[in-house]
């Protein structure tokens, strides 16, 4: 165990953020949270200059598609406090018609592709990010594969078509 | 006495201080021999080949043993791995900066159909950018496969006229794919 437990740091953070912060749960002794995206900025520089907290690297920058809920996608972060051996995960929830949050990559230079390739699988738009383009995919790509409506399978695949097993 | 063997002479007319044969049979005979291959070598496929070119089992014995690293003095294209469809045009501009006669060979699952990535990110068989000639299956193939592969290009190759280019069902193939 590390030198700060989850509790000490959820009492931190949310007399810093009271009512802006909501623990969704501690899986695997992971505390996840979650918060708005006004705030999102906020709490992550918070977090990585509070002299106690530490949280000075940002292990990575993803997201999640649930297409039955209200807002259906939501942004991760999960940031390590080296120092103190804890690490903590945070989504913000968005709108699939409005999927726009501020960039991370004005704290951390590393989020720069972690956020290149959210934007390239989920289509989540980072403003002020410096250069937003996509970064695995064929460049006249218009669609966001990792969506839960886009067709996994390749439809140019020829040899698992029915008739070849007597479907 | 060694026991290196030669190629057999191509059949031919045959008479005290000449030998008669066709431009066709000497050069197929020629090139067949001496393919420098251009590996093309994206996955495990790969390690296979770079096993297929160890002493063991040793390509060299086909006359294949100088890789062209560039394309532009390579006569065969051997792709072995997957192609994504972001590496498709890359592959494709390799292909076509290949110059005549060029022979192009899929080796593994992968190359051949996009292999057990039926995904939208992988191409589905490299014969949707570029004409192959030879596909060698298994995932990856041994050695044993991609040298069977290797010895069908050489029949190929030496059965083939020596301009195939002007022949029309190879420029209808090439249009097919776009390629002039």
């Amino acid at each position: 165990m590390g030198k700060l437990t989850n509790e000490e740091l959820l009492n931190k953070i949310s007399a810093n953020f009271p009512g802006l912060v909501n623990v969704v749960g501690e899986p695997f002794g992971l505390l996840t949270v979650e918060t708005g995206r006004e705030k999102i900025i906020d709490l992550l520089y918070y977090l990585q200059t509070d002299p106690v907290l530490e949280f000075i690297y940002l292990t990575d920058i993803t997201a999640i598609h649930y297409p039955e809920q209200e807002k259906q996608i939501g942004v991760i972060y999960h940031l390590h406090s080296l120092v103190n051996n804890v690490r903590l995960r945070i989504k913000v929830w968005l709108s699939i018609d409005d999927l726009h949050i501020h960039t991370a990559s004005v704290l951390w230079s590393g989020a720069n592709w972690m956020e290149r390739e959210t934007y390239d699988l989920f289509g989540v738009i980072f403003d002020g990010h410096p250069d937003l383009r996509r970064i695995l995919n064929v460049d006249d790509m218009t669609a966001f594969p990792m969506r839960k409506e886009f067709p996994l399978e390749d439809p140019n695949r020829v040899d698992k078509k029915d008739y070849f097993f007597g479907r | 006495m060694s026991d290196i063997q030669l190629v057999d002479a191509p059949a031919g007319v045959e008479g005290a201080g000449f030998f008669a044969t066709s431009l066709d049979k000497v050069m197929g005979i020629a090139r067949s021999n001496s393919l420098w291959p251009l590996p093309f070598a994206t996955s495990c496929c790969g390690i296979e080949f770079m096993a297929t070119m160890s002493p063991h089992y040793d390509l060299a014995r086909f006359g294949a043993e100088r890789l062209s690293f560039s394309p532009r003095q390579a006569d065969l294209l051997m792709v072995m791995g997957t192609i994504s469809k972001k590496m498709g045009p890359v592959l494709r501009q390799v292909y076509l900066q290949m110059a005549e006669p060029r022979w192009v060979m899929a080796v593994g699952a992968c190359a051949s159909s996009g292999g057990i990535f039926d995904t939208y990110s992988v191409l589905q068989g490299i014969d949707e950018v570029i004409p192959v000639d030879v596909y060698v299956p298994g995932c990856p193939p041994r050695p044993e496969a991609i040298i069977d592969g290797f010895i069908a290009i050489q029949k190929l190759v030496q059965t083939e006229t020596l301009r195939r280019r002007n022949e029309p069902g190879y420029q209808k193939l090439l249009a097919s794919y776009g390629i002039q």
